[in-house]
């Protein structure tokens, strides 16, 4: 049988995936991917949560975070493209015009 | 009536705010003509006040709260009564004299308007200092007149030994304040107030202890600003400030101070007579060893300095033996012809131009007949020469020390009465007649201007008549203070006068007749105790060996050692724990923003430890 423990512990593995992968990776699109998977994470916990409880919150909560990430991902990518176009590379080492 | 009390009160202040006004600039002759004009407006209010507190009684108001804060209540009180008013007529009376002289006097000097800036400025100190109907105005006041004094000691800075004076005279008049501090806090301790009514309704209940140490501190106050030993040395220093700033001093707003408190203080007192008893020995004693060293020392302003002391110290014997009216009497009459001394004195420095070694002075007689006139007048006064002022006040302490059966204190005085005549005409002979030894320096002296002349004589002419204003003097005051009987029989009192008549007239005679012939031989400069009365009983040197050096030495070593390496080096320490964490922290800067990333993860799970903890300790 498939319980509540059994999503909230997938939601920390993925959690955690995507946490390494803002952590290590410097390939800005990759961490667009990690930031996804972060997000994606929550909101399985939420609806995990909120069938648990027979409370609807928490599945109205996913459904907004999916429409943030999703306008966050079409700006980010916008950006991201922007600056591929300048620089040809979009390594996060290469990005640093704003050390001090 | 109350407006004559504020009149008096604040004119001098308006006068020293308005002259401030132009203290920097160069001298003005308007600031003095007001300054001395506002204090004459002090003056004239300050007898309407006499007259009135003579025919209606005292005058109490309440100008408004001051400090009111829990149970301690301390309004800005004034009271105008029979003492207070007689020292605001002597005070006001002389600073006026003092300004109309300073404007002949300080006629060359560049700092001018500044002088009457703080001239005025003592004077309305002194006024709050006798009018305050409490303890704390009149510890104001106090204060008040030690930070002018330093001022004015001090005036001409640019002197080391002014600058030094000052600061002498302030740190110990400052010692001394602490004294009067601790008596103040043992009265509001033991009383709950510092109303003067309150605390001396109060007193009789308390335990004779208490009243003793308060007394006893409150003496140690008076000691310091009054000038007794052992804290006498800044007052014959203090001259090193103008001689205007000297006459108001030793005449009218400093040292007079002192004996105001103990007289102030009189129902206290007369609880503790034993106190009493101490603070007329140790007057009988200042008043000989200050005349002591007053006979051998050529400075003219110092030799009247000496007096003073010695003059407070028969102030002090009045006071101690419970003869309030007494002391009061003389510091009046001595405020009169102590300040014409001072005055007159300065008079000579002027012609001699500074030089103030009386044996390089000698027959200015002929070059200034109306300034050698006035300070022998004074001087006959200080001797105490019937008909002139000081025979009146002064015979009468030595009477209330006869009949309070204190002969040994009577002793003293009588010695100190001959000592006084001698000096007095020692230093008028050595000044104003004999040879002409300025001669050789090649000065020409000349008197004062005619304005400086005519603005001494009512000091001149009250040194003369004071005394026969006795009887209503004693009337008025022993309204409030308490009455003094002397039970000495009629022939007794004769003979006392006759003998103290006697021994004054024969210090002068000794004097006149000695200087005459040209003074004593050099060989008497050699002496032992010549040299122990010219270096003032090596008590200066004393100060300075066993209690100057040795407190240099602390702080020097509290300053290298505690200060810098203790508490300066905690701070620096401080300061540069900050600096090399923040050299440390800098690094996270590094503008890479997988590195921001991971602090920021970092940053985050320290936060959730803390909820974890802090929800588990919940």
């Amino acid at each position: 049988m498939i319980g509540l423990t059994h999503y909230l512990v997938l939601t920390g593995i993925l959690f955690s995936i995507g946490l390494v992968g803002v952590m290590r990776r410097t390939n800005l699109l990759m961490l667009f991917f990690s930031t996804e998977i972060l997000l994606n994470a929550v909101n399985i916990g939420f609806v995990a949560v909120s069938k648990f409880y027979g409370d609807l919150s928490g599945q109205m909560f996913a459904f907004f975070i999916i429409a943030v990430a999703a306008s966050e991902v079409a700006v980010g990518l916008g950006l991201l493209i922007l600056w591929y176009k300048r620089n040809g590379s979009v390594d996060l080492n290469s990005l640093q015009m704003m050390k001090g | 009536m109350e407006n004559y009390l504020y009149t008096a009160l604040f004119s001098p202040l308006v006068s020293s705010l308005f002259v401030a006004v132009f203290a920097a600039r160069p001298k003005m002759l308007f600031t003095g003509i007001v300054a001395s004009l506002l204090i004459a407006v002090s003056m004239i209010c300050s007898f309407v006040l006499l007259v009135d507190v003579n025919t209606y009684g005292p005058l109490h108001v309440t100008m408004m709260d001051w400090i009111t804060a829990g149970n301690l209540e301390i309004p800005f009180g004034f009271v105008v009564d029979e003492v207070s008013v007689i020292m605001m007529v002597t005070v006001t009376l002389v600073s006026t004299i003092v300004h109309i002289y300073s404007i002949g006097y300080m006629d060359h000097d560049k700092s001018f308007n500044r002088f009457f800036s703080y001239l005025s400025a003592f004077v309305f100190s002194m006024m709050i200092l006798v009018m305050s109907d409490n303890f704390v105005g009149l510890f104001i006041g106090w204060e008040g007149v030690g930070l002018c004094s330093w001022l004015l000691i001090g005036f001409w800075y640019h002197k080391h030994s002014a600058s030094w004076a000052a600061n002498e005279a302030f740190i110990m008049n400052r010692i001394a304040d602490l004294g009067m501090l601790m008596g103040l806090f043992l009265i509001y301790w033991n009383v709950g107030s510092f109303q003067y009514d309150d605390v001396f309704a109060a007193a009789p209940e308390l335990p004779v202890s208490i009243v003793v140490t308060i007394g006893i501190f409150l003496f140690i106050g008076a000691m310091g600003k009054s000038a007794q030993f052992p804290l006498h040395t800044w007052l014959a220093d203090a001259m090193e400030g103008p001689t205007p700033v000297s006459a108001l001093i030793h005449a009218a707003t400093m040292v007079t101070a002192g004996v105001y408190l103990v007289i102030r203080a009189g129902e206290l007192y007369s609880l503790i007579p034993h106190v009493g008893f101490a603070i007329a020995s140790l007057g009988a004693f200042v008043a000989v060893f200050a005349a002591s060293m007053a006979l051998v020392n050529n400075d003219l302003k110092r030799i009247i300095a000496y007096s003073t002391l010695s003059q407070l110290g028969y102030m002090f014997v009045a006071a101690g033996l419970g003869a309030y009216w007494i002391a009061l009497f003389h510091l009046m009459t001595h405020a009169f012809f102590k300040s014409l001394l001072f005055l007159g004195a300065g008079n000579v420095m002027h012609a001699m131009h500074d030089e103030l070694n009386i044996k390089k002075m000698g027959g200015l007689y002929g070059s200034m007949k109306a300034t050698a006139i006035l300070m022998s007048v004074a001087s006959v006064a200080l001797a105490g020469i019937y008909p002139f002022a000081g025979f009146f006040s002064k015979d009468k302490i030595l009477e209330v020390a006869f009949n309070e059966g204190a002969y040994g204190l009577w002793l003293a005085l009588f010695i100190g009465a001959g000592l006084t005549a001698f000096y007095s005409f020692r230093l008028v002979m050595l000044v104003f007649f004999g040879e002409k030894e300025h001669v050789k320096y090649g000065i020409h002296p000349h008197d004062a201007q005619p304005f400086v002349i005519y603005a001494l004589l009512p000091l001149g002419l009250l040194a003369i008549i004071a005394g026969f204003f006795e009887p209503m003097f004693e009337a008025f005051v022993t309204r409030l203070v308490s009455e003094y009987h002397i039970h000495i029989p009629h022939a007794t009192e004769y003979l006392l006068i006759a003998a103290t008549l006697g021994i004054a007239l024969s210090g002068i005679g000794f004097a006149v007749y000695k200087y005459k012939r040209g003074g004593f031989s050099k060989s008497l400069e050699d002496k032992a105790c010549y040299r122990l009365l010219s270096n003032q009983y090596y008590i200066p040197k004393l100060y300075e060996c066993y209690i100057m050096r040795p407190f240099t030495v602390l702080s020097k070593f509290v300053w290298q050692k505690i200060d810098m390496k203790v508490v300066d080096f905690t701070v620096d320490i401080i300061a540069k724990c900050i600096y090399a964490s923040g050299q440390e922290a800098r690094k996270i800067q590094s503008g890479n923003l997988s590195d921001m990333l991971r602090w920021m993860i970092v940053g985050m799970l320290v936060l959730l430890a803390f909820a974890i903890v802090y929800s588990a300790m919940m």
